[in-house]
């Protein structure tokens, strides 16, 4: 197992060093650059060259991104072109919102979600079986900005029981730790403010859950009705089993190998940022941030955004490879 | 009064916008305590069906209809709510399957997998648990118990597998037991051993066994009476040596012409039952033997064969018994 993770860590060094020469080249290529993005149309060609020249953006592409490299072995990212503070901070910044927002659609996708579609596949054909299913589809279908407006106008404007944008209430004097605010109100006793970033969470947290709660409903339906037609349960039920024990050890536990990789690849699709639900509920995580960043080429940004993602991807799959073998004995990585 | 006596039973699946297929259709048979009965059959004669269908194992829905009546020590197991049925199973009958790698789960220690009918049934729980499970996968003959315990189905042979599946069974002390096929996927070498396994642990505990075969061979080596099924239906019901001494069924009497022997002379052809088994649904209302039956007549097909007693416990459906073919 530890050789499996470490083998794993290895294979990252050669992933993201290609990764990085790829995004070294691709953005460099694309018409105007940051210098166009900070002037914007009334800048002067000897300006645009002057702001080249001091970004370093003139010098040949193999010697800049030496330079990178040469940061990189410090752990420098270097630094954002448009608002002047380091890639690490930005990103430091904004990464707590994003797993706070993530963790929470998750958890209603997945609290949702695997009741959903073991009920659904349980009483295969009934009104729960088409409403869950039905419903699911709507998920995937509806856009994630209508939903998001359409939750914001119900939820916050015509009910007023959430708070329609933000992380916390800015007259909540909160003190800030590890800049996730729910962990910060507990860690330091200060439980309105946790309460009030929980509250802030529910909104963008549920228009961000239903896509993965369409995916999760539909995989956990699929997969239990094939467990349930095995011949273990089978077995199982002709030894007057309760249905508690029924489901827990003889069907959920097997259908769970194909909803964990759903569950897997849903996470790291959350976690490299939700831009349209952060943009709808101005809930300040990285999505926004790098699509900004990509419409603004900024270089640095893009670049150590994007490796992070990549590397979030690569830990968040490696983390459901291990639990594959945690489900299933006969995958167990040695 | 015999412990379980199966009446009338018929086992109807009418698959949408298919035609409705009669896989059992009026099958009486009884069990007594401590007795060992066969029901033979080849392949899609309805055998596992009736088994399936006496423990309410069948897919619930409008698709499947059983009717009839399976009493258990006169409690009818057919009427029996979900409930009071789940305390029957595992507890009073309990059932080995054909494939013992598909019929344990993959994915749950063995040992949990005899635990759980100790403590849903025995109420034991914890160490107890677990040393009555070795306990157990001892008598069945699997050594290092303990040790055992933690391993998965992969890591078993087929037969230590089929050991497993068989502690489970007799581990509550089940009044009867439903063996269905449970030799057919392994090597013959292990068969013998499963089922010198499952005839010395009736024994010592007076279990009944319902046997599920299709293999003569095993019934006459361990079946007290012996049902023999046709598409179906019941055919002819005989204790063993009325079966072998006196077969009345033309049925009966090819398959035991078809059992290979050792002294027929070298270059003789091995004796079969000319044609396969109908799948003309729905059956016809006569004899569904007939059509590949030497003796067939016009009376076989006119209705169904009454049931005709040849002595105490010797049963068979057919008009033309004993004729000349």
């Amino acid at each position: 197992m530890g050789r499996f993770i470490a083998r794993r860590l290895m294979q990252l060094v050669p992933t993201l060093f290609g990764l990085s020469i790829l995004l070294f080249i691709w953005p460099r290529q694309l018409p105007g650059g940051p210098e166009t993005a900070l002037l914007g149309d009334r800048g002067t060609p000897e300006q645009l060259v002057l702001i080249r020249q001091s970004l370093g953006l003139d010098e040949p592409l193999i010697v800049q991104y030496g330079k990178f490299l040469e940061r990189l072995a410090r752990f420098d990212l270097g630094t954002s072109i448009s608002t002047r503070r380091p890639v690490l901070t930005e990103f430091a910044d904004r990464f707590p919102a994003t797993v706070e927002l993530t963790v929470t659609a998750m958890i209603i996708a997945i609290g949702l979600g695997i009741p959903l579609g073991y009920l659904a596949a349980r009483h295969r054909g009934s009104i729960l079986d088409q409403l869950s299913v039905g419903w699911s589809l709507l998920g995937v279908c509806v856009p994630i900005f209508f939903l998001g407006y359409v939750l914001k106008a119900v939820g916050a404007e015509n009910l007023g029981w959430f708070p329609s944008t933000g992380r916390q209430d800015p007259t909540i004097d909160a003190t800030h730790v590890t800049g996730f605010y729910v962990l910060d109100g507990l860690l330091t006793q200060e439980w309105d403010a946790s309460l009030d970033a929980l509250w802030h969470l529910v909104l963008p947290g549920l228009t961000l859950a239903s896509i993965p709660l369409a995916a999760i409903v539909r995989i956990t339906r699929a997969s239990v009705i094939e467990v349930l037609g095995t011949e273990h349960v089978r077995t199982a039920e002709a030894k007057g089993l309760t249905d508690a024990v029924l489901r827990r050890r003889h069907v959920l536990r097997n259908a769970m190998l194909p909803v964990s990789t759903t569950i897997g690849l849903m996470t790291g699709t959350l976690l490299s940022g939700a831009v349209l639900t952060e943009t709808v509920f101005a809930f300040a995580g990285i999505g926004a941030f790098l699509a900004q960043a990509i419409s603004e080429l900024d270089y640095p940004v893009l670049m150590g955004f994007i490796l992070f993602i990549a590397l979030i991807y690569v830990l968040v799959n490696l983390v459901v490879d291990v639990s594959y073998g945690l489900i299933d004995p006969r995958i167990r990585v040695r | 009064m015999p412990l379980l006596d199966v009446s009338d039973l018929a086992v109807t699946f009418a698959p949408r916008g298919r035609p409705a297929v009669n896989a059992v259709d009026g099958v009486s048979f009884q069990v007594n305590a401590g007795e060992v009965v066969g029901l033979v059959g080849e392949s899609g004669s309805g055998k596992s069906v009736t088994a399936m269908a006496i423990l309410g194992l069948l897919p619930k829905g409008k698709e499947v209809q059983v009717t009839g009546r399976a009493s258990l020590d006169g409690t009818d197991l057919l009427s029996l709510d979900r409930r009071r049925l789940r305390d029957v199973r595992g507890r009073d009958v309990a059932m080995v399957f054909q494939d013992p790698l598909s019929s344990l789960n993959p994915v749950v220690p063995i040992g949990t997998q005899v635990t759980e009918v100790l403590t849903r049934h025995r109420g034991l729980s914890g160490s107890a648990a677990r040393k009555e499970a070795a306990d157990l996968l001892e008598r069945v003959g699997i050594p290092d118990p303990t040790r055992r315990l933690r391993d998965y189905p992969h890591q078993l042979s087929g037969g230590m597998r089929q050991r497993v599946l068989i502690a489970i069974a007799v581990a509550c002390r089940p009044r009867l037991i439903i063996a269905d096929e449970p030799t057919t996927a392994l090597d013959v070498t292990i068969q013998a051993q499963i089922l010198d396994l499952l005839s010395g642990l009736v024994k010592d505990s007076g279990t009944s066994l319902l046997l599920i075969t299709h293999d003569l061979g095993v019934v006459a080596g361990l079946c007290d009476t012996v049902n023999v099924f046709y598409a179906g239906r019941l055919v002819e019901t005989a204790k063993r040596r009325q079966l072998f001494g006196a077969p009345q069924h033309p049925y009966t009497l090819g398959l035991i012409g078809s059992i290979p022997r050792l002294d027929t002379p070298r270059g003789d052809r091995l004796a079969a039952i000319p044609g396969s088994v109908r799948d003309v649904l729905p059956w016809p209302t006569g004899c569904a033997f007939a059509p590949r039956c030497a003796l067939s007549a016009d009376e076989c097909v006119a209705g169904p064969p009454a049931l005709h007693v040849v002595d105490e416990g010797h049963t068979h459906r057919c008009v033309r018994a004993g004729a000349p073919s």
